[in-house]
């Protein structure tokens, strides 16, 4: 980790982009790119006044970019205003995750953020409603299988995916924020009695501060896929920024990492956060969450595993086992969301009786 | 300045298989990597107008057409293309190649270049007046295309007609002119002169070779112009050549199907086709006689 790549170096100090050469910026827009994150380096960019100094050939791809995010921000208000009239007849309030949540209450984590569908979480016992409803206004379900359904709605932590018919937009309905087969279980109706009402969108509300980054934690470091992993932890990288500033947000983080048994995940955010892009944390965090670190030789061992798969997804941030490495934690990935014999089960049926044609 | 036809066919094949060939299209460098013979030749035959730039600096896309390995090398051998590590495309026959590379050039740009209104049309211009044909494939808009620049029209694209929103003018991206099928054969009786790639049969598209670009249009591939007239074309056998002229609010809509990017660009996007609509004559144009096709766009009258 001691060579970063140029888009890591230039997330972590956009200062750093006033001395790249144009080939410079040939290679980090390159890396961008594959990474989705080119939207994301221009906000940074222009949070640091910085888009004077982008050469011209540079700086036309940031305007082709600029398009889509803009275009992309119009879409996702638009769509949670469908959500939001959809569920009303349910009295289900619309609690936002991930990237409309960053959007919707205009976190700086929102900013270029581009992402294909939106997570909602709502109580368990109002599943059935909530489908109901969202059906009524043009969602289905997209997996058809009976096999995949079971899979969702048994095992899972959110509705199979629901499409919108007309709009092509997708929504992920959830109830809590990992795998009901998962062996940690952060208890859904706390995230929820902690949530936060977006300010000037009534009807709306988010996840506490402490609350968000623990879910971006878990969803970053328990998941196996990583193709938008460095998106994922510049998204903690700005959370923590951003909410750093307030009172007792760095006291309360450790603490309720603890009670929501999410303390791994959050040792995790904060090692990577600050080894890659330099995320400023506390000492008396970083002594706080020693208490979650994994043994000597794991903890060597995942550090040679993120340190590969957060890069970008291009040519020239890889070498001979970044394939390997993903390859490893997909497997850590699938291991920590079942317990193995359900897990056998479920690699068995996708494998030899999931047909081909399936979607 | 130096331009592709500096380099000798060796010294083009090097650049293509090593680094890779910087090659400016208009606003866009492209640097293209393939160490296939097919890329170097359509390259050498058709891209001799067009300025290098430098391998190691700046490109817009990075494309890489690479032979398959394995038993592919030698049975039926194939083509893969990625845009730097992307793959958007289905390997196909290596002898598809030079195809593939304009269709991954097209690709590219309307996939990416947002700071333009693009619409799926060629542009072609006289005396600062531009045409547009904006046309689903079969509409014989390619060959209409080149049968006017071979009659001293200058070629802005074949393919897209890229509008800069904030005044509406129209940018040239002068690349080889595509024809289909019959239109080859239409294209080489009609200009027996002009300079067309080896035609390469059962593409998804039938049989295609490539026109190249008048040299003129290259070196102005700076310029830019205005649009005057919306022609969409229709070729009929035996019809005769009728220009029917359509409604604004018509015209408007059957651009607007025809763009690539018309719903990403928004408000913007609408803005700047009502000011395209706004200063064009917009015309359905049926025809089947290529020469009464060029009387009909000769004589088209300023719009006022």
């Amino acid at each position: 980790m001691t060579h970063l790549p140029l888009l890591v170096r230039a997330l972590r100090d956009p200062a750093q982009t006033a001395g790249f050469t144009l080939a410079d910026w040939d290679l980090v827009l390159r890396q961008a790119t594959s990474a989705n994150l080119t939207p994301m380096l221009l906000a940074l960019i222009e949070e640091h006044g910085l888009l004077a100094q982008v050469p011209q050939q540079a700086r036309a791809h940031f305007e082709w970019v600029r398009i889509l995010a803009t275009r992309h921000r119009q879409a996702v208000r638009f769509e949670v205003a469908c959500i939001l009239e959809a569920l009303q007849p349910t009295g289900v309030p619309l609690l936002l995750l991930k990237g409309a949540a960053y959007t919707m209450a205009g976190l700086r984590a929102g900013a270029g953020r581009l992402f294909s569908d939106i997570d909602i979480m709502v109580p368990k016992a109002r599943l059935d409603d909530v489908e109901s409803a969202l059906m009524l206004h043009g969602w289905v379900s997209t997996h058809h299988d009976a096999y995949d359904q079971r899979y969702y709605r048994q095992w899972m932590h959110e509705l199979p995916p629901m499409q919108n018919m007309r709009r092509g937009s997708s929504i992920d309905v959830h109830h809590a924020i990992v795998p009901e087969t998962m062996a940690v279980r952060p208890d859904p109706q706390r995230l929820r009695a902690a949530a936060r009402p977006v300010a000037d969108h009534p009807g709306l509300a988010t996840l506490a501060p402490c609350d968000m980054v623990l879910h971006s934690a878990v969803h970053l470091f328990f998941d196996g896929e990583f193709d938008k992993g460095l998106r994922d932890l510049l998204d903690l990288h700005r959370l923590l920024g951003e909410f750093g500033a307030q009172p007792g947000f760095w006291e309360t983080l450790p603490v309720r990492a603890a009670e929501l048994e999410l303390g791994r995940p959050l040792f995790y955010a904060l090692r990577y956060a600050a080894l890659l892009l330099g995320t400023p944390v506390p000492p008396a965090v970083q002594q706080a969450v020693q208490a979650f670190r994994p043994n000597p030789a794991l903890l060597w061992l995942m550090d040679r595993l993120f340190g590969r798969a957060l890069l970008p997804a291009h040519a020239s941030c890889q070498d001979a086992l970044t394939a390997p490495a993903r390859f490893a934690l997909y497997v850590r990935g699938n291991w920590l969301r079942m317990p193995p014999l359900l897990l056998a089960r479920h690699l068995f049926h996708k494998a030899f009786l999931t047909p081909r044609t399936a979607d | 300045m130096l331009t592709v036809a500096s380099l000798t066919r060796s010294q083009l094949q090097t650049r293509l298989a090593g680094h890779g060939l910087a090659v400016r299209t208009g606003p866009f460098t492209s640097l293209i990597r393939s160490p296939i013979a097919y890329i170097a030749d359509g390259i050498a035959l058709l891209y001799g107008d067009y300025p290098l730039e430098d391998a190691q600096g700046f490109a817009d896309f990075h494309v890489h057409l690479r032979r398959s390995g394995g038993v592919r090398r030698w049975y039926r051998p194939q083509v893969h293309f990625d845009v730097d590590g992307l793959v958007p495309f289905e390997p196909l026959p290596e002898a598809h190649a030079f195809p593939m590379l304009e269709w991954a050039l097209n690709w590219c740009i309307s996939t990416r270049a947002h700071a333009f209104l693009m619409i799926h049309a060629a542009v072609v211009e006289r005396n600062g007046l531009a045409v547009m044909l904006p046309a689903p494939p079969g509409s014989g808009k390619s060959t209409l295309c080149a049968a006017l620049v071979s009659r001293g029209w200058r070629l802005l694209s074949d393919e897209l007609a890229l509008f800069r929103p904030h005044d509406g003018a129209l940018v040239p991206v002068p690349r080889p002119v595509s024809l289909k099928n019959r239109s080859i054969e239409v294209i080489r009786d009609f200009a027996p002169d002009a300079v067309l790639s080896q035609p390469v049969s059962n593409t998804t598209k039938g049989t295609v070779a490539h026109l190249k670009a008048p040299s003129a249009s290259v070196a102005r591939a700076h310029e830019t112009t205005r649009a005057a007239w919306i022609v969409f074309p229709k070729y009929e056998a035996g019809a005769a050549t009728e220009l029917t002229p359509i409604a604004r609010a018509r015209a408007f809509l059957r651009v607007a199907d025809n763009a690539f990017n018309y719903s990403q660009l928004g408000a913007l996007g609408f803005d700047t086709l009502a000011g395209i609509i706004e200063q064009c004559d917009s015309y359905d144009f049926r025809y089947s006689d290529l020469d009464q096709a060029m009387e009909a766009f000769a004589a088209l009258e300023p719009p006022r």
